[in-house]
């Protein structure tokens, strides 16, 4: 009965989750039609002859009404075809598949430092809770969560790749780059991510520690007269890490539709440069797909998120009741 | 001072002082505290919030919050100072000699961990491997009585209801065989009947295990079944001590003598006269520099208290009192001294209209066959300015009944409710103005009842312009006029609740709950979170405030002593159904329903003599499957033959209005041998 109660649980989750990627779907496409321009236009450019330009909106069925057009975009959709980039005259889905690749990439190597020093910071901080290298930790943290991308991305460019030229200026590698140098490319374009993310992973880990010391039950553990290592392995991590993995799964949205700055900073070709590109191009289908490929990861960690929680908490898994 | 004894106390405190760095500044908590506890003794040790009982048991064990340190004296365990332990012995103090049991056994077990996993753990410390870890974690389950070990292993903590929590918690505990178990207000928040039978469980494992213990609480109840010998704490100092039955029996020192007073014992009722209270507050830690703690509380303080502390005088039989006038306690004036009010007669109340009917009430949750019968078919009339007791332990359907009075979960259809004659909408949205000013409510938190980030003149003056229309000077004169009837002061108008104490805290509850001018105030719990003393003064007030308004109330309490000062009538609840209602002295005196007869038993009292308590056996049967015939017949210990099992009794009432749902005839049921209204 409660496995079942969690499984309607999810199911509605899910449901929610494709209204609000049906409701992204219309957002998107009417805040496109709203732009000023037509694909048309778009192609033959601003000289062309109104004439020629009527002909081949006509010719791409932009001058159907614009809910006929959604509905065709949304079937094509359905049925695997994310339509026609006007700018590269060819399929969409090709380019936002390499886009998505490359930017999972970047998220990747973002996560994979950030997480342990990260966690590493907060539970240092928590553990020395008012001395002075918690205070330096978490001001630390909070500065740095404040430096925008594009300040820290140039900072880094300058220090890194100009003066000390220890990293590769740009995140492309040359084709055919085995696993090490995609790796030394990406380094650098991951840092800023990282700065952001640090102090607000680190403090989360601390407020969930500071709480888990605190905790009857780890008074309880100590009085049994285990030793320190254990519990706080077996009795504290275990419940102060909780809110911090939630918080580090529903980052992973942010991580990969949020590179904007950072992919045209450092001229990597990912999701975010792919949508802006498109956007300055008027190239419609591109970027209506591009932006509903975010949303949909966004949804997805989201979710995945909440299902590790779950998961993770007997009291959620359970069903809360006795 | 050295004392050669054959075998050292198991535990013993000398002059023990201890203090809080609080901003910057030492405030001390515990005062030159002596104590020693023999092998299998059992210590109580009573005081109110703030007394510094629990940081005796912190500085035990040497796990005071990080800004408190003992800053004087020595605690020995077993004759080692545990100051001079390190670190290794420290935990195997920690491991093998001493164990502890909180107050919040929900909080004490760690939410993620099976409670196999927890308890094993206490093995594996002790040299157990993996396997033989669990199987003497199962086997430890069983000797605290638990009736399923192998699948309470396997639960978390969530899954199991507090008394179980408690069971888990005491196992854990005793595991280690530990020679000092201190429990800290090991009952606190559980219901009286899982109170009793946690507190006969410890009294039956002191026995199996030879433990002393070390009691704290603030029950005074609790400590007079359970303990041989009774230390006083007050304001950090240990003001009286002795053997437990004579020092409740004739206290030496006046705090101990205002505690007992204030303590709704049998035989007095809110009709007969108002409750003793201490006068004041507790002093600030640390305030009082000369004389006596209590002196400026004390009816009896002289020049002398307020100049000289007082010794610690030795009065013979183990007894000490820390008094200058402990030979003539007896004269302590009463605190309240006031002309019987005038008591209402219930006869004249009950030709009218009541205050409050509910017929057949029923509320389900789920659908079958998993439906839950939270209440079923429940009938009750309240009569204007008396008080309706309502009884029953957890899931017994209390809560429910209220939560649906006040409009908070609808009602199954088919049942009615009405206010003052008019129908009651079971949502509160559909209700009139007038219909939501008349019914109120006093919750058992103030804490999270009130606004924290709200002045008490915000807090009582939006009631008063949500609740009585009032604005302006009109509100002003209101909300001043609330304030007096709830014995606060102006001063308090600009306070927030964290400013304020307790019962302070309660007052201002109570000022918003009647700034309508409520016909009706459901009280929930209304004292369970505050201390003795505060109690008292709180139920005065309560009973102060009906008497003069004339407000009906809907008394939900699992102390009953609570129930007993302030009802006129007690209905008591079992798994939704109502099996007995009547008039208080009625329901009280008896003949009584089994379950009702066990819980009055259950209750304990500062005589100590729960010898004739009636042991219910069985957790309470679940609302999803309830037992056919009688709903208690599962635990009743007069059961008396396949009727009981296969036919609901009927609910028959007698001439004064008291009906019993029971197949036994009246005149086998149980009656109370309570002592006389003195």
């Amino acid at each position: 009965m409660m496995k079942g109660a969690l499984g309607r649980f999810f199911l509605k989750r899910l449901a929610l989750s494709l209204l609000t990627l049906w409701l992204l779907s219309v957002v998107v496409f009417f805040g496109c039609q709203v732009l000023p321009g037509d694909p048309a236009r778009a192609i033959l450019g601003p000289l062309a002859d109104p004439r020629a330009v009527a002909a081949l909106n006509q010719k791409l069925g932009a001058d159907r009404p614009p809910v006929e057009i959604y509905l065709s975009w949304v079937g094509g959709l359905l049925s695997g075809d994310m339509g026609q980039s006007y700018a590269y005259r060819s399929p969409v889905a090709p380019f936002i598949g390499s886009a998505l690749v490359n930017s999972l990439k970047l998220a990747a190597m973002v996560f994979a430092i950030v997480v342990p020093i990260g966690i590493g910071a907060g539970v240092l901080a928590a553990l020395r809770a008012g001395r002075p290298l918690d205070r330096v930790i978490s001001v630390a943290g909070l500065s740095l969560t404040v430096i925008p991308e594009f300040v820290s991305s140039i900072a880094l460019i300058l220090v890194f790749a100009v003066i000390l030229r220890w990293l590769p200026l740009s995140a492309s590698w040359p084709p055919g780059s085995g696993p090490l140098v995609q790796i030394q490319h990406l380094i650098l374009p991951a840092l800023p991510l990282v700065i952001v993310l640090f102090g607000y992973i680190a403090r989360m880990t601390r407020a969930g520690m500071v709480e888990a010391l605190a905790a009857d039950y780890t008074r309880t553990a100590v009085l049994k007269g285990l030793p320190w290592r254990t519990v706080l392995s077996r009795h504290v991590l275990r419940n102060a890490l909780l809110p911090t993995i939630t918080v580090i799964a529903a980052q992973m949205g942010y991580a990969l539709g949020g590179l904007v700055v950072v992919e045209s900073l450092f001229r990597y070709q990912g999701i975010g440069s792919l949508v802006l590109g498109a956007a300055r191009a008027k190239d419609f289908a591109m970027l209506q797909a591009g932006i509903l490929t975010v949303g949909a990861f966004f949804i997805v960690t989201t979710l995945a998120a909440d299902l590790l929680t779950t998961l993770l908490d007997p009291r959620l898994r359970t069903g809360g009741r006795r | 001072m050295t004392d050669v004894t054959v075998s050292p106390p198991v535990l013993e405190l000398r002059d023990v002082s201890v203090c809080y760095r609080i901003r910057g500044r030492a405030v001390p908590v515990l005062s030159r505290v002596s104590l020693s506890l023999g092998k299998g003794e059992v210590y109580g040790l009573v005081g109110e919030s703030g007394s510094g009982k629990s940081t005796v048991a912190l500085a035990v064990q040497r796990v005071l919050p990080s800004n408190g340190y003992v800053s004087g004296g020595q605690a020995l365990v077993n004759g080692r100072d545990v100051a001079t332990l390190d670190r290794a012995a420290l935990r195997q103090m920690r491991a093998r000699d001493v164990a502890m049991v909180f107050q919040d056994p929900g909080r004490a077990l760690n939410p993620s961990l099976t409670i196999g996993r927890q308890l094993a753990e206490v093995f594996e410390i002790l040299g157990s491997a993996g396997g033989e870890a669990l199987r003497r974690a199962e086997a430890m389950l069983e000797r605290v009585r638990i009736s399923a070990p192998a699948r309470v292993m396997e639960r978390y903590p969530h899954q199991l209801s507090g008394g179980m929590q408690q069971r888990v918690v005491i196992a854990m505990a005793l595991a280690k065989d530990p020679s000092l178990l201190i429990l800290d207000e090991p009952t606190t928040g559980l219901d009286a009947t899982i109170e009793a039978e946690i507190l006969d469980l410890v009294d039956t494992l002191r026995r199996e295990f030879g433990a002393s213990i070390l009691f704290i609480s603030h029950n005074l109840g609790a400590i007079a079944g359970l303990c041989d010998r009774v230390g006083v704490l007050y304001a950090g100092r240990l003001v009286e001590e002795g053997p437990v039955r004579p020092l409740f029996r004739a206290p030496r020192h006046p705090y101990t003598v205002g505690l007992l007073r204030c303590l709704p014992r049998p035989g007095l009722r809110k009709s007969l006269a108002p409750l003793d209270t201490i006068p004041g507050f507790p002093p600030a830690p640390g305030s009082i520099t000369a004389g006596c703690v209590f002196a400026p509380r004390c009816g009896l303080a002289d020049e002398t208290c307020r100049t000289v502390d007082p010794p610690q005088v030795e009065l013979g039989e183990g007894r000490v009192s820390r008094c200058h006038h402990h030979d003539r306690i007896g004269s302590l004036p009463h605190e309240v001294v006031r002309p019987l009010p005038t008591a209402p007669q219930p006869a004249e109340h009950a030709a009218g209209t009541p205050v409050l009917e509910l017929a057949s009430l029923s509320k389900t949750y789920g659908a079958a066959p998993y439906a839950v019968h939270a209440l079923r078919d429940v009938s009750l009339r309240l009569m204007p300015g008396q008080t309706l007791g309502l009884v029953g332990e957890s899931g017994s359907g209390k809560s429910t009944l209220a939560h649906a009075l006040l409009g908070l979960i609808a009602p199954d259809a088919g049942g009615r409710m009405a206010l003052d004659g008019a129908t009651l909408a079971p949502e509160v949205r559909r209700r009139s103005p007038e219909q939501i000013k008349t019914l109120q409510i006093v919750f058992q938190n103030p804490d999270s009842a009130l606004n924290r980030s709200h002045t008490v003149r915000r807090l009582i003056g939006r009631a008063v312009t949500r609740l009585g229309g009032l604005a302006g000077a009109l509100r002003e004169a209101q909300v001043t006029r609330l304030l007096e009837a709830v014995r606060l002061t102006a001063r308090q108008l600009a306070a927030r609740p964290r400013q304020l104490s307790g019962g302070m805290k309660q007052r201002v509850a109570v000022a918003r709950a009647f700034a309508g001018n409520p016909r009706l105030v459901v009280c929930d719990e209304p004292t369970s979170a505050l201390d003795v003393s505060v109690q008292a003064a709180i139920l005065n007030l309560l009973a102060d405030l009906q008497a003069e308004r004339q407000v009906a109330y809907l008394l939900i309490s699992h102390d009953l002593g609570v129930v007993r000062y302030l009802s006129d009538a007690i209905a008591v609840l079992y798994l939704g159904r109502l099996l007995e209602v009547g008039p208080a002295a009625n329901v009280l005196d008896g003949p009584h329903h089994p379950y009702t007869e066990a819980l009055l038993s259950a209750a304990p009292s500062v005589t100590g003599e729960r010898s004739g308590r009636i042991r219910l056996t069985g957790a309470i049967p679940s609302g999803i499957n309830p037992p056919s015939g009688c709903l208690f017949h599962t635990r009743c210990p007069r059961r008396f033959g396949p009727i009981c099992e296969t036919e609901e009794p009927p609910f028959v009432a007698d001439a004064a209005g008291h009906a019993i749902r029971c197949h036994l005839p009246r005149e086998k049921l149980g009656r109370s041998m309570a002592a006389m209204p003195a």
